[in-house]
Formats: structure tokens, C-alpha cells, sequence
């Protein structure tokens, strides 16, 4: 490194020094323009916590690993004796795990849990926050399961595309996509191929033919747009990717094929009933601070910047006031 | 004896989802399984293998044959073929796909990488493995490089050569199953698509796997076997008994 | 810095330090639209060091499911090897049957035990138990065969009993090949424990599967990967060395 570089480096130190400083006063500070983080208050530790042991699951995508981590760590400081166990792959396979007693909770999406485990159809999903979530948690009483109120953001489903490619077909909704779609390459999950919400419905419910359907890892769903293997792809509308940058356009759902639901931290009630009174502060807590602008930065933190999903929570916990 | 009776049922359970098409567990009328479903996937994974195999042997064929009558380059042809052996898979599919891009050609192009070393190593070592006499014998009778090579170094080496190209299949029949990951829709789709296929089509997919799996390993034994110079067969029947 | 606080804060904000509309500014953060890790490089050093802590856990739990299943498939494979050794018609049907277990794909046999053993350590531990049992059995049925009779002649010539003869000449004079059938055994597994992670058993696939696109990561998990199957051949062709120590190996 050249004397020079290294003038720079301690420059850029100085400098990133200056701005978390600059940061945190703004965090502290109550009525700046940009909105105000509603401060919880510390998460107290309960010494009666300490012999409780929970497992937090959570499905494998980033957001399922933030929030697990969140909730997780927002346990942990509660006194909890907490494990994780953040990579069960899709909602089957965590709620079975749930029901094996492998795991006390997860982070669920209500339209998930109403259109997967309760088959709910989508059109029938209400799109209410408060009242998909009374009706998931009759559904997993039944089960001998229980939910916990939803967070403030929702995310759902959507298709995406490159905003020139929206622009150049005049693409707003789903439905404009009519007569275009047979010469575009649709990306999806592999298994959006025959659900009803994705590949199978746009099919039916629109009445869309596409020039290919391409399975991929949903980690890739922003790839096949930039790299041009494909001009659709189902996207989460939580993203980071769809906060700051025009790059990418979501077509809007206009048939009410795609439900939008609010997280939901499930559990069973044996469970909720031997953790205690703090099991559901402190997730009513953790949460409090996820809206849509809030989820969608931390989804950034670890889709682009790259960061751990755990350092992530820790972070988002500490801004909150949660932890020190 | 409720377990083996459940885990009974579940096998049933995936026979029934190859033969029969059914509705998927996300529901909405949509139809998964039976046999033409599940052969779709199944083609499509065939297909990538024969591809990306005979990449493999256009490439490593040549060198190893080469490298083997030269018998020059030992490091590199026997250490290639153990290096390769610690190199996950996965790594290689998605290191390609990250630097060459997704698809049918990309995902092709990985799994002829990863079938290069079995063959490479084995050729290298058949052709150092040939009887020096019967080389000697060869060149006596006037042939060139070329001709020692296809005529009696081949013929010779074959068998050893056959049991690494069966390796690279099946090595590049399992990974091609990954391929569900970066864009090919092969019988991955069906063992990782739990939630709309059930565990009935998970455990399907990995039957299909396996199956055809094993009946790439006894097709190629076949054909070793029709490799294998009469000779040789007599020359190994009397030692094994 | 003469600014009050709040103002500074404010300028920051408005500054727009890749602070989204409707973000509380406690949790602005900026992110970087190029460099290394944006542009999605070869290989980010720094990202790498400042995210080793990722590997360290599922290292461990790769090590583990490898030492479990190499363990078990080779006391399984030499109790198959020792019997066919003296009943020879064993044999061909142990052959056989290793043969199936060693052709049917790892990760074919993790979903097949979904309706057995469900996800887990086991499901990965018996399907690469499976997969050992063929290269570890063949190495020591062979080195048992490869024993010279000179060796046995002299051993029965001092009054050995068949079991002497076995423990005392034939398995020690077999040892190298047995080391070499472990070292191919353990290097293949630590690459196919890449996968348990879709068995549900972790290890370096669930680093992995959280970047899988970020070839830094892919790098990283590639180089623990092979790291971890180098040093354990290393570790047992030290250890054949140290059972062995007058005779010279071979790398």
C-alpha cells in the first residue's frame, strides 16, 4: 500500500467515523424529517427466563434469516435459552418441524399459511392485516399451534422486470403482458412452475403463455433479469432491491392473484404456554420497528451488501433501543 | 408397527405419483405427477448427462491417450484426477454459473468439468498400465505412434478407461440433479419442490434418481464388458480363478 | 462538527446517504454501488476476513458428519471385508450390494430416507455411510487377497491359530491398502457433505446456500471444502506412517 492509499484509508476511517456519530444523533433524535423510530424500550432480562430452552426455525431465504435471527436474539436477551435452527428449506419442512417439536417457532407469511397449510384460495385471502391474522390463528389453533400478532410490514409474491423492458412493452400490470408474454422467458422458484399463485395461475387466471418458464434458486431472481436469461421473474415485493433503485419495475397484480400477507411469529401452545409472559412482549417488541422502508433495508444489508443475516438483527436490535 | 407400515405407505405413495397424475399440494386443479410428467424431468437430466459426458471424453480422452504413450505428465493427469475427487460438486455448478451464466449450455459446460478427471486419470493410467511387450511387439511390426495408439495401446486400455467413464456419468448424473438450482429443470426439481409435490413426489424424484442412476452404471458395465479384448477376459479368468 | 447533533444528522439524512423514503434515519446505512463486493468480484479479501466467523460453525458441523460416517462406514465395510475374507462366497453379493449403495447419488439417498428418518444428521450420516462402504471394502478385501502366502506360511510355521494369523500378519501386512481405500473414502465424503445441507444436517452448504450466487462465498466454502479433505488425507497417511513405522510411504 502506498503512503498515499494509506493517507486515504485513514481518511475513509475518519470520515465513516464522522458519519455513524452523525447517524446515531439522528437515531436519537425524535422529530427528524426522515421518520422516527419508535423507541421500545431495552429488553429486560428475566433471570426466570434462564431455564427455558427455545429453537427458533426459519425458512431459507434472507428475509426468513433476518427475522429468525431477530426474533432469536431479541429472545436471547430476555433471558431465554435460545437456539436456532434458520435453514428448514420451505414452510412444509418448517412446519412439520414445529409439529416434531424440532423447533418452538417460526416467521410465517399469513397468506402463506393460509394458502399452503389451510388451502385457502387466493382470491379468498383477506387482504387485512388484522383479519387474515384472526383467521390463520383460529385455523392453527385447531392444530394445537398458535400465532402471534403480525408485523407491521406485509410482503408478497410479484413479478418483476428490468423497468427498460417495462417501458419498452408498456408494461404497468400483469394483464398488459397479454399478447407480449409467449416471447418472454419467465424465472421462478422451481416449484412456481405449479402453484396456483405463480406460473400455474398466471397461466389460468390470466390467461398468459410464456416463451419459457427458467427454475431457479430464488437467490437468483434479480440475476436472470440483469444478466438477460430472462425478462420476467418473481420477485418478493419486500426486496431491497425494489427500495432505492429505478432499475426494477413490479407489475401490478390487477386480477388479486398473489396475496400479500404480514409476518407471524408461530409457535406451538404448549410452548407459548411454558415461556412465560416475556415470550410474547418481546416478539411483540422486535417487531414493532419492521415496516415495509424498515424490512427492506435490512433485506439490503445482507442481499447486497452482503452482511450476516445475524449481525444484521443485532444491529437492527440495537437501533431500535432493544439491546445495548 | 406403525413406523414400517407408514414408511410402506410412503413408498407406495411416490410409485403411485410417477404413475398417476394427481393435483399438486398448492392445489388449484393443477396436475403433477404420472409417468409422462415425471419423464420430463427425467429426459431432460438424461439429456445434460450424454451431453456433458461426451465433452468429457472429447476432451479427456485425447490428452490422457497422449500423456499415457508419452508417459509424460504423471502430476498432472493422476493429480488432477485426485484433486478433482475433493472438489464439491455444488461448488463447481454454481461457481460456473456465477462466472458463465445459467441454462441448458452453462450447466453443460460445468458438468463436463467435473466428469474430466475420472477420465483423464484413467486413461493416463490404463495406457502406462499396457503390457511394454506388447507395444514393443507393435512398433516391430512397423506401425507408428498413432497406430500403437489406436490399435493396441486402446484396445488394451479400454477397460480401465471404461470404469473412469463410468464414474464421470455417474458423478455428472447426480450433480446434473443440482441443476434445478441455476436453470435446467432436471429431477431436482421434484426431490427439492417438497412443498408442491409432497413428500410422495420428493421421494419419487429420488427413486427416478436412483433408478436411473443404476441403470447408467449397468448400461456402461455392458459395455465395458463388449470393450474388454477377448484376450483379456481369458488372461483375467484365469487369474481371478 | 460545530453543528448541534441533530442538525448533523438532519444534513445527513437529507444528503441522501442511500436512506429510502419513509426510513427511520436510525437505520440509515450506506451501500456501496461499486467495488468489490457490489460488482460481485472474483474473490473479496476483505469480505472474506470480515466474514470468516460464517465458516467456523458449519466447518465443524462438515468435519463432524464426515468423522461419523467415514467412522461408521469403515467398521461397517471391514466387519464385511473380515467375514468374506473367510467365507468367500460372501463375497459377490456384498459386492453387489455396496456396489447399488455406492451408485445411487447422495442426494437421491437423503430424500429417499425422508419418509425413514425425516431430515437431520442421520439421514446425512446413513447415506454417506452408504456411499464409504464399496471404496473401503473393496481396498481391504484386496489388501487381505494381496497378503504373500510366505507371510501366512510363516506365520502358521510359529504355530498361529487362523485368528492369530488374521489380527497379527494378514490385516497389519494389509494396512496400506486398507489407509488407501479410508483416504479415498474421506476425501470424496467431505465434498458429497457439501450437500447434507439439503438432508437438513448443515454443514458448509448452509453458508453456501445463503450466498449462492456471491463467488466469494463459493470460493470460500470451495477452499474450506478441499482444506478440510487435504488435511485429513494428510492425517491418515501420518497415521499409516505412525502404525507402520518400518515401512516407507508413499504419498
Amino acid at each position: 500500500m502506498s503512503k498515499n492509499h494509506r493517507l486515504r484509508a485513514l481518511f475513509a476511517i475518519l470520515a465513516a467515523a464522522a458519519l455513524a456519530v452523525g447517524i446515531a444523533a439522528c437515531g436519537g433524535d425524535n422529530d427528524n424529517e426522515s421518520g422516527t423510530t419508535e423507541s421500545a424500550g431495552l429488553i429486560q432480562k428475566n433471570p426466570d427466563n434462564s431455564g427455558v430452552q427455545v429453537t427458533v426455525g426459519s425458512k431459507n431465504f434472507t428475509e426468513e434469516y433476518i427475522l429468525g435471527q431477530i426474533y432469536a436474539q431479541g429472545l436471547e436477551a430476555a433471558g431465554y435459552d435460545v437456539s436456532t435452527k434458520l435453514n428448514l428449506g420451505s414452510e412444509t419442512i418448517a412446519l412439520k418441524a414445529l409439529k416434531d417439536g424440532e423447533i418452538s417457532g417460526y416467521p410465517e407469511y399469513t397468506s402463506t399459511a393460509l394458502g399452503s397449510f389451510f388451502q385457502v384460495p387466493a382470491d379468498e385471502i383477506p387482504s387485512d392485516a388484522q383479519e387474515a391474522y384472526t383467521q390463520v390463528k383460529a385455523e392453527l389453533e385447531k392444530e394445537g399451534l398458535t400465532a402471534f400478532p403480525p408485523t407491521p410490514f406485509a410482503d408478497s409474491n410479484a413479478v418483476g422486470t428490468l423497468t427498460t423492458t417495462a417501458q419498452k412493452n408498456g408494461l404497468t400490470t400483469i394483464s398488459d403482458l397479454k399478447g407480449k408474454s409467449q416471447d418472454m422467458v419467465l424465472a421462478g422458484s422451481p416449484e412456481c412452475r405449479e402453484r396456483i399463485d405463480c406460473l400455474a395461475g398466471l397461466e389460468k387466471n390470466y390467461g398468459l403463455q410464456f416463451k419459457k418458464f427458467t427454475p431457479v434458486d430464488i437467490g437468483l431472481r434479480y440475476t436472470v433479469l440483469d444478466k438477460g436469461d430472462a425478462q420476467l421473474s418473481i420477485v418478493f415485493t419486500s426486496d431491497a432491491q425494489l427500495a432505492n433503485s429505478k432499475k426494477y419495475t413490479v407489475l401490478e397484480d390487477d386480477k388479486g392473484l398473489i396475496p400479500a400477507g404480514n409476518v407471524i411469529f408461530i409457535t406451538s401452545k404448549k410452548v407459548a404456554d411454558e415461556a412465560g409472559p416475556d415470550f410474547a412482549k418481546v416478539i411483540g417488541q422486535v417487531q414493532q420497528n419492521l415496516t415495509l422502508p424498515v424490512i427492506r433495508e435490512l433485506n439490503a444489508r445482507v442481499d447486497i451488501d452482503k452482511e450476516e443475516p445475524a449481525k444484521v438483527a443485532h444491529d437492527y436490535l440495537k437501533s431500535s433501543g432493544l439491546i445495548q | 408397527m406403525t413406523l414400517p407400515l407408514a414408511i410402506f405407505s410412503s413408498f407406495t405413495g411416490a410409485f403411485d405419483f410417477i404413475l398417476h397424475p394427481r393435483e399438486a399440494v398448492t392445489g388449484g386443479g393443477v396436475q403433477v405427477g404420472g409417468p409422462e410428467y415425471v419423464w420430463h424431468f427425467a429426459r431432460t437430466q438424461l439429456e445434460v448427462t450424454v451431453i456433458a459426458l461426451a465433452l468429457s471424453l472429447a476432451i479427456a480422452l485425447p490428452i490422457g491417450l497422449v500423456l499415457g504413450h508419452l508417459g509424460k505428465g504423471e502430476v498432472l493427469a493422476v493429480g488432477f484426477g485426485n484433486a478433482g475427487r475433493a472438489v464439491p460438486e455444488i461448488v463447481v455448478i454454481l461457481l460456473l454459473a456465477a462466472v458463465i451464466g445459467i441454462g441448458l449450455r452453462n450447466v453443460a459446460i460445468a458438468l463436463m468439468i467435473l466428469g474430466l478427471p475420472p477420465i483423464l486419470t484413467n486413461t493416463y493410467v490404463a495406457l502406462r498400465q499396457v503390457d511394454p511387450t506388447a507395444v514393443d511387439a507393435a512398433r516391430g511390426t512397423g506401425m507408428n505412434g498413432a497406430q500403437v495408439i489406436t490399435r493396441v495401446e486402446l484396445p488394451l486400455a479400454a477397460p480401465t478407461i471404461m470404469s473412469g467413464v463410468r464414474t464421470s456419468a455417474i458423478n455428472i448424473f447426480a450433480t446434473a440433479t443440482i441443476a434445478s438450482f441455476v436453470g435446467l429443470s432436471t429431477l431436482g426439481d421434484l426431490v427439492t419442490g417438497r412443498n408442491v409435490y409432497g413428500d410422495d413426489g420428493v421421494v419419487a424424484g429420488a427413486i427416478v434418481i436412483a433408478l436411473l442412476a443404476m441403470a447408467i452404471e449397468l448400461a456402461l458395465a455392458g459395455v465395458q464388458r463388449l470393450v474388454t479384448p477377448r484376450g483379456l477376459k481369458l488372461q483375467r479368468m484365469r487369474q481371478g480363478a | 462538527m460545530l453543528l448541534p447533533l441533530a442538525a448533523q444528522g438532519k444534513v445527513l439524512a437529507a444528503a441522501g446517504d442511500g436512506c429510502a423514503p419513509g426510513l427511520p434515519a436510525g437505520f440509515c446505512h450506506h451501500h456501496a454501488e461499486t467495488g468489490c463486493v457490489a460488482g460481485n468480484g472474483l474473490f473479496c479479501a476483505g469480505w472474506a476476513i470480515d466474514n470468516f466467523d460464517r465458516y467456523v460453525d458449519p466447518f465443524f458441523r462438515q468435519l463432524e458428519i464426515v468423522l461419523i460416517s467415514v467412522a461408521l462406514g469403515f467398521a461397517i465395510a471391514l466387519g464385511l471385508a473380515l467375514l468374506s475374507h473367510r467365507h468367500r462366497f460372501l463375497m459377490p453379493p456384498v459386492l453387489g450390494l455396496t456396489g447399488v449403495l455406492y451408485t445411487v447419488p447422495s442426494i437421491a439417498f437423503f430424500f429417499l430416507l425422508l419418509p425413514v428418518t425425516g431430515l437431520g444428521l442421520d439421514t446425512a450420516v446413513i447415506a454417506l455411510t452408504a456411499y464409504t462402504l464399496q471404496i473401503i471394502y473393496r481396498n481391504t478385501v484386496a489388501g487381505l487377497a494381496n497378503v504373500p502366502n510366505d507371510a501366512r506360511d510363516a506365520g502358521r510355521g510359529m504355530g498361529m491359530t487362523e485368528r492369530q494369523l488374521l489380527w497379527r500378519v494378514e490385516v497389519p501386512l494389509a494396512v496400506p491398502e486398507i489407509i488407501a481405500g479410508l483416504r479415498i473414502a474421506t476425501v470424496s465424503t467431505v465434498a458429497i457433505a457439501t450437500l447434507a445441507f439439503l438432508a437438513g444436517a448443515g454443514g458448509l452448504g448452509d453458508p453456501l446456500y445463503e450466498q449462492l450466487l456471491f463467488k466469494t462465498n463459493i470460493i470460500m466454502v470451495g477452499v474450506l471444502a478441499i482444506g478440510m479433505a487435504l488435511a485429513l488425507d494428510m492425517l491418515l497417511l501420518l497415521g499409516q506412517r505412525f502404525a507402520m513405522p518400518w515401512r516407507r510411504v508413499r504419498g
